[in-house]
């Protein structure tokens, strides 16, 4: 008994690894009905740049831009809470700008007191979130809206497109060496139920506090979703595009939302999968193990793609360890794939995905 | 034609003075080469109903798009003419800022958000406004007063409700907004005649009650012409004929053309031979 409820506990915790980025991907295509092809590189992205800002090795030129990002940002969220609390007495177009550019300002010069050593994870943190911010702008502006009302598959292939730049940009400007991110996450692995099995359940914290923090993101995002007002004007926007237009939901700035709010997702999978395996390329690959997940979930469904992501991780595992002996190894690497397809045959819309409603 | 003001004089030029809309010869053009309006030319006076009337392809849900600004997410321009809304032009606005200003369209095939309950549906008509939840909740309870069906339906997702049922969200989930004017496009489409009259019967009373000013696209000419005070005749992006409602409908050619009931008895439009129709307008 012990040693098949640590396989299927080991894969559970995989598993959310596996949910983590798929929730990037669910986000972007509820919202715009887009299938994100660039999410794993996103993740890439957040990762590397976290891991290079606390690491004090780059030149004074990055952490001043990063610096100036934060500052930026830290100035926007400032003035939109002002808005929202004293519409009467928030600036002008003008004096907002000048507002925000003044906070850019001040962080930009913080970093050059601070000098070229590295950051602490409580500043690099929210600057990668800034930065990721600063990534949905631009997609948004570059590349959404120039495309807009064009097919699915054209949008599909621009995010393909963004995936090769990102990746690219991101070894360019933060390097693309193999990086060991160190959050002071406890790693060491620890025993369960010691006094029930003989041995106990060998387990990682490092999954335990994945494990955590995905559940609270899930909680997080599922409020988002049916509690707050941006939340309900996503799921409108994710319906109806043009309806939505209609009542005066400004489509751009639901994506610049959606796409940054999928770029923390990203970056809290990074950081999570950066602690595991260190920072590298190869994070980029993971996106591809979040496609099955994601035809199992549904593509529509927040919860559906953790659950997705804990089928998919448990049954690899028990696959690998109890089938494998049987069919032979290497039964992990494509199980998943099979898995997507037996439920592409039966449930097209996933597990929990939205139904397809039509009326005629 | 004796009946219709043509000149500008009269009612008419008294309309164009007071307008809350008037749209001024527009030309509108789809993927830079299919020309829809010819110069579309239409005054809303506050508080008043307009009919845009004319059959399938003659330009009214292209006229109510270039309105309300949607137009531009279908690949279409306005390239010629102008539109002011309250001595404003508007032309160069989103819908987003329309929808802030009171201009707000329903659009033609109601377009509900079908994942969302009926009720969110009409929450997301307040998006664009910041008086609080106070206020919004008040408008809710108004809504849920026009359309007392959507209150026994506000949990079920929208999707799954009747096409009537649907049609009274869209129009429940414009007016959250408080909107001055309504683009109404197509209410009757697809709708049992008894639940079509019940709809033009609440645009009515919206109109009279709240004051909201309305600009209607319909084909059901009758109906339409039973609540407008106005109507303007589209025909190939252009309008034919304009006037009261009252001296359309006494119109012989409205008649003849759009109420299937000519001086010959009952015909159907099909059988009106187009040259003729098209001889009656242009002369």
């Amino acid at each position: 008994m012990g040693p098949f409820i640590e396989v299927v506990l080991g894969g559970l915790l995989a598993g959310v690894l596996y949910s983590l980025v798929a929730l990037g991907f669910v986000l972007i295509f509820k919202a715009s009905g887009v299938f994100n092809f660039a999410q794993g590189a996103m993740v890439l992205f957040a990762a590397l740049s976290l891991v290079r800002l606390m690491s004090g090795e780059l030149s004074a030129v990055h952490y001043w831009g990063a610096a100036a990002v934060l500052g930026v940002a830290v100035g926007y969220v400032l003035l939109l809470f002002w808005r929202r609390a004293r519409p009467a007495a928030a600036p002008g177009r003008g004096a907002s700008w000048g507002l925000i550019g003044v906070f850019g300002l001040i962080g930009a010069a913080l970093a050059a007191l601070h000098g070229t050593a590295g950051w602490s994870g409580w500043v690099a943190i929210p600057a990668t979130a800034a930065i990721m911010g600063l990534l949905a702008v631009a997609i948004e502006r570059l590349v959404l809206r120039p495309l807009v009302n064009q097919e699915p598959i054209i949008l599909f292939m621009a995010t393909i497109g963004i995936t090769f730049f990102i990746d690219g940009f991101g070894q360019t400007i933060w390097g693309s060496e193999i990086y060991t991110l160190d959050l002071g996450i406890p790693k060491d692995p620890m025993f369960l139920l010691e006094s029930v099995f003989e041995g106990g359940i060998l387990v990682n914290k490092l999954d335990i506090f994945a494990a955590a923090i995905a559940g609270v993101l899930v909680a997080v995002l599922a409020v988002f979703f049916q509690k707050t007002r941006i939340g309900r004007a996503l799921r409108a926007v994710a319906d109806d595009h043009q309806a939505a237009q209609s009542v005066g939901i400004p489509l751009n700035q639901i994506w610049i939302i959606v796409w940054t709010v999928a770029g923390f997702v990203a970056l809290v999978a990074g950081i999570v999968w950066g602690s595991a395996l260190g920072v590298q390329f190869s994070i980029a690959l993971v996106a591809l193990k979040a496609l099955p997940v994601l035809i199992l979930g549904g593509f529509t469904s927040v919860p559906g793609a953790i659950i997705g992501g804990l089928i998919i991780g448990m049954g690899e595992k028990l696959a690998e360890v109890y089938l494998g002996p049987v069919l032979g190894g290497g039964i992990e690497n494509w199980f998943a794939y099979m898995l997507a397809l037996i439920v592409l045959l039966f449930r097209p819309q996933g597990l929990f995905g939205e139904r397809i409603i039509e009326r005629i | 034609m004796t009946a219709v003001a043509t000149s500008g004089t009269g009612p008419r030029a008294a309309a164009q003075a007071s307008a809350l809309l008037s749209v001024n010869n527009i030309e509108v053009i789809y993927n830079h080469v299919i020309l829809v309006l010819k110069g579309v030319s239409l005054h809303v006076p506050e508080g008043g109903i307009v009919a845009l009337l004319g059959a399938n392809g003659a330009g009214k849900s292209t006229t109510l798009k270039a309105i309300s600004n949607l137009l531009r997410a279908e690949r279409g321009e306005v390239t010629k003419g102008s539109i002011e809304y309250r001595g404003e032009r508007v032309d160069g606005l989103t819908p987003n800022d329309l929808v802030r200003r009171g201009v707000i369209q329903v659009m033609e095939g109601r377009h509900c958000f079908g994942h969302l309950t009926v009720e969110e549906n009409l929450l997301t008509g307040a998006f664009t406004r910041s008086d609080g939840p106070g206020a919004i909740k008040t408008d809710l309870e108004m809504v849920y007063a026009y359309f007392p069906r959507l209150k026994e339906r506000r949990n079920a997702q929208a999707g799954y409700t009747s096409g009537g049922e649907q049609q009274m969200t869209a129009i429940g989930r414009a007016l959250m907004s408080r909107p001055r004017m309504i683009l109404l496009d197509e209410p009757s489409m697809g709708l049992a005649p008894q639940l079509v009259e019940e709809i033009f019967e609440i645009v009515a009373r919206l109109n009279k009650q709240e004051g909201v000013s309305i600009l209607l696209a319909e084909q059901n000419t009758n109906i339409a012409l039973r609540t407008a005070d106005y109507g303007y005749i589209l025909e190939n992006g252009r309008v034919v004929l304009d006037g009261t409602a009252a001296s359309l409908r006494e119109n012989e050619d409205v008649k003849e053309f759009y109420l299937g009931m000519g001086a010959g008895g009952r015909k159907s439009f099909r059988d009106v031979k187009h040259y003729r129709r098209r001889k009656r307008w242009l002369s």
